[in-house]
């Protein structure tokens, strides 16, 4: 399966996820992740959804989240022309013992600790999904208690905003 | 249209009710500057006044052109059928909700305009949701108003609440819940622009108890407000000049003709551009009359229950010219195996249509009432420089298959009518201005077979959802939308069975539809696979209604206790004196309980899961290819 990342501008209406969402389900489309929030336009949100689709499939998918009226404007974003960044928040085990060794993994990663109780820390880190991946790796083996992630958000490279054209006609 | 008047294809196809503005803007976009002509209807102007949501509701219906309606009120739309009766607007009391989506989508279906049906709350609003999958499916265009609870106990599962909005997010175009009664001029406004252009669907619109009985100020007309809405209407001119480059190569081209071009009032346009091409013609379920069938060109109807000649026309094409159809698996059958050779030319307003199920090869977005003339304007060019294809081979092929394998049927052996005599006798008698509306099954098929359709709009079906019960309640709508035509529901003694309480609703509203039921005393397109697939073994499709059987119910009776007429047909020779007498009535409905063989069956057949190759023209008897392949 390949790996295609839509920029989804959407009005921000009651029930668009329900329909974004509900559209992948019916057609059996599968949704790695998504990601929404609002953007620097009142009324316009912004959906990075994450989609595994082979061939022309991703055209058809293109197409059926378009036909969703409240969506505005569709953008892939492929890797080499974008930023693409996940988010995780890591909870893991660390007494006095491993704290410190603990503490320069995330260093290594550049995550920061957000939170240290007496057996755990919370580590919060950004990144591209590959680079989490492997933070979570050096993490294992002190025991990982919790893991909380966002979905992908993207961004295209250069000064070009997406939502320059779409919106002018609203 | 004018309602009832006959018309010719040409005449029909000319005029493009509802939407004239948008089918014939030229910009391919729907600006903002334009949306003010989106608002249907005469587009009066209304200083501000003070109403309820209610009365508002009721105006905006009647600013929007709105002629009828159907519906049956309940606790949350009550305040709403309070203006409604001082309104114009002629409500059709129904007695199932059901009956009110099926009747609006066959008032759509002849007229071209927007159906409206209207039901109350929780189980109001899912009896209508068949009829809104049905819309949705076979993109009929259709506005369905829902009451729903007062905004403060959504969420609280209150007395007749459902999420309806969540229930019919899949199949609706698109939905609203309104709060807020300041909302609902633009959003029926809005609800019926996305029904009736682009690709027409259903749009649901919600309105909570208490913003129908809270005030409001009206106007009209609303502004329409839809930024993510951009319907393309013109087809790309590249696009066009690559496919007419593809018509003129072609030595076996085939207009595959679907219902988008019944829904695009594109009739006239097609008969220019089919006998510009001389290409044959295949019409589907949906399409059927979008193109003549007595017409030379015409090689019959593609797919499962299609004729010889329309089947093997796509199976050997080496282009599909694709209007407005969307390679449903009846009529594929088997995809991959579907026309082999074929390159696709797919015109469709629908992008999502377009290489779904079948890669094009050229694909054209738009609407094909503007496609289709720039489509033989770029022929035209085509032929002009490069010469006009000889067809002649092609059509000596074809002209064979259709001259060899025609429709037809074998007499049944019990000595009953056969079901197909029955309804081409009914297509004879009332001839082509009729209009004709099946249920699902055997009877379906048959009249989608052996009635000749002549012009768009006469023929309705349940195409895409395969509703059993759609047969009445949309000939009773279709009798209302054209009240001057003679209307006949086609169905099934198992389809009558599901729906017929309208007949009260036609007996008294004065809705003088004909019924012809093909009483076979079973669900007969069951029992027909459970024949041919399940060894005979009839599992629950014995319905206990025809010959031999305690006639249950006794359709005659029925006919009688709705203050209808009955009649009842069991032999040959009184086919045709039975139509003549219900053709003769005018003054209520009339109920024909045509009791036939439970054996015949639907013949062509493609049986399920092989390649449309297999077809047979009877049991296990596929027609002998020649060399052509």
């Amino acid at each position: 399966m390949t790996r295609h990342t839509l920029s989804v501008l959407v009005e921000d209406k009651p029930g668009v996820l329900t329909r974004v969402a509900s559209m992948f389900a019916r057609r059996a489309f599968n949704i790695n992740s998504l990601a929404v929030g609002p953007t620097e336009i009142v009324g316009i949100s912004r959906m990075t959804v994450v989609v595994d689709a082979d061939g022309d499939l991703i055209e058809q998918v293109t197409k059926q989240l378009n036909k969703l009226v409240n969506v505005i404007k569709i953008v892939e974003l492929v890797p080499e022309n974008s930023v693409q960044r996940d988010h995780i928040l890591v909870k893991v085990r660390a007494d006095a013992a491993t704290r410190l060794q603990v503490t320069q993994a995330a260093d290594l990663f550049r995550a920061s600790v957000v939170d240290v109780s007496t057996d755990s820390l919370t580590i919060e880190a950004t990144g591209y999904a590959d680079k989490l991946a492997a933070l979570l790796a050096v993490l294992e083996p002190f025991g990982i208690r919790e893991i909380v992630q966002s979905g992908t958000l993207a961004v295209g490279r250069g000064s070009r905003s997406m939502s320059d054209r779409a919106l002018r006609a609203s | 249209m004018s309602k009832g008047t006959p018309a010719s294809p040409a005449l029909m196809a000319a005029k493009s009710p509802g939407h004239g503005a948008q089918t014939s803007s030229h910009s391919g976009v729907v600006s903002t500057a334009n949306q003010a002509s989106a608002v249907l209807g005469p587009n009066n102007v209304v200083a501000p006044v003070q109403m309820s949501g209610s009365e508002a509701l009721v105006r905006s219906l009647e600013e929007l052109g709105v002629k009828d309606i159907f519906g049956l009120p309940g606790g949350a739309i009550l305040p709403t059928y309070d203006p409604l009766m001082a309104s114009d607007l002629n409500h059709i009391l129904v007695r199932h909700e059901q009956g009110a989506g099926h009747a609006a989508q066959g008032y759509a279906m002849v007229t071209g305009e927007v159906g409206v049906c209207i039901a109350t709350s929780g189980p109001g609003a899912t009896n209508l949701v068949t009829a809104i999958m049905d819309s949705h499916m076979d993109s009929v265009p259709l506005v369905a108003i829902t009451g729903q609870v007062s905004s403060s106990v959504i969420g609280t599962d209150a007395f007749q609440e459902a999420d309806i909005v969540g229930i019919t997010m899949p199949i609706t175009k698109h939905s609203y819940l309104v709060t807020d009664p300041n909302d609902i001029p633009r959003v029926l406004a809005e609800a019926f622009h996305l029904a009736s252009t682009g690709r027409p669907g259903p749009v649901l619109v919600d309105v909570a108890k208490d913003a129908q009985v809270g005030q409001m100020t009206f106007s009209w007309p609303p502004v329409i407000d839809l930024p993510g809405y951009r319907p393309v209407f013109r087809g790309h001119s590249k696009q066009l000049r690559e496919a007419a480059r593809l018509i003129r190569e072609a030595k076996k081209p085939v207009l595959y003709v679907g219902g988008g071009v019944v829904k695009a009032n594109a009739s006239a346009e097609l008969l220019v551009l089919a006998e510009l091409t001389g290409a044959p013609v295949v019409t589907t379920l949906m399409a059927r009359g979008a193109f003549p069938d007595s017409h030379d060109l015409h090689v019959g109807m593609p797919g499962m229950h299609g004729t010889v000649s329309a089947v093997t026309a796509l199976q050997q094409s080496d282009l599909l010219i694709t209007l407005g159809a969307r390679f449903d698996d009846r009529v594929t059958g088997v995809l991959s195996s579907f026309a082999p050779h074929a390159k696709v030319i797919h015109a469709d307003i629908d992008p999502a249509e377009i290489s779904k199920n079948r890669t094009a090869d050229v694909p054209i977005v738009g609407s094909l009432k503007e496609i289709i003339p720039d489509l033989v304007t770029a022929v035209k060019v085509e032929f002009e420089s490069g010469g006009t294809p000889n067809l002649s081979d092609w059509w000596a092929f074809l002209g064979n298959l259709r001259d060899t394998y025609p429709l037809g049927w074998t007499e049944p052996e019990d000595g009953l009518m056969s079901p197909q005599r029955v309804i081409s006798r009914i297509g004879a008698l009332t001839g082509p201005e009729g209009v004709y509306a099946a249920g699902v099954g055997q009877h379906q098929m048959w009249a989608a077979q052996f009635i000749k359709y002549e012009r768009p709009r006469a023929w309705l079906n349940s195409g895409g959802a395969g509703t059993m019960g759609y047969s009445v309640p949309a000939a009773m709508g279709a009798k209302v939308g054209n009240p001057d035509r003679v209307v006949w529901a086609i169905d099934g003694d198992g389809c009558f069975q599901m729906t017929n309480q309208e007949l009260a609703t036609c007996r008294i509203n004065n809705i003088p539809i004909k019924v012809a039921i093909i009483n076979n005393s079973s669900l007969g397109m069951v029992r027909q696979w459970q024949t041919l697939f399940y060894n005979s073994r009839y599992s629950n499709t014995d319905l206990n209604t025809g010959h031999d059987s305690i006639r249950v119910p006794d359709f005659v009776k029925m006919a009688d206790a709705y203050d209808c007429v009955g009649l009842r047909c069991e032999r040959v020779e009184d086919i045709d004196a039975t139509i003549e007498a219900a053709l003769a009535i005018n003054d209520r409905p009339v109920i024909i309980d045509f009791v036939v063989s439970p054996d015949a069956m639907v013949w062509p057949m493609v049986p399920s899961g092989v390649s449309n190759d297999q077809i047979q023209v009877a049991r296990n008897m596929t027609p002998v290819w020649d060399e052509e392949d």
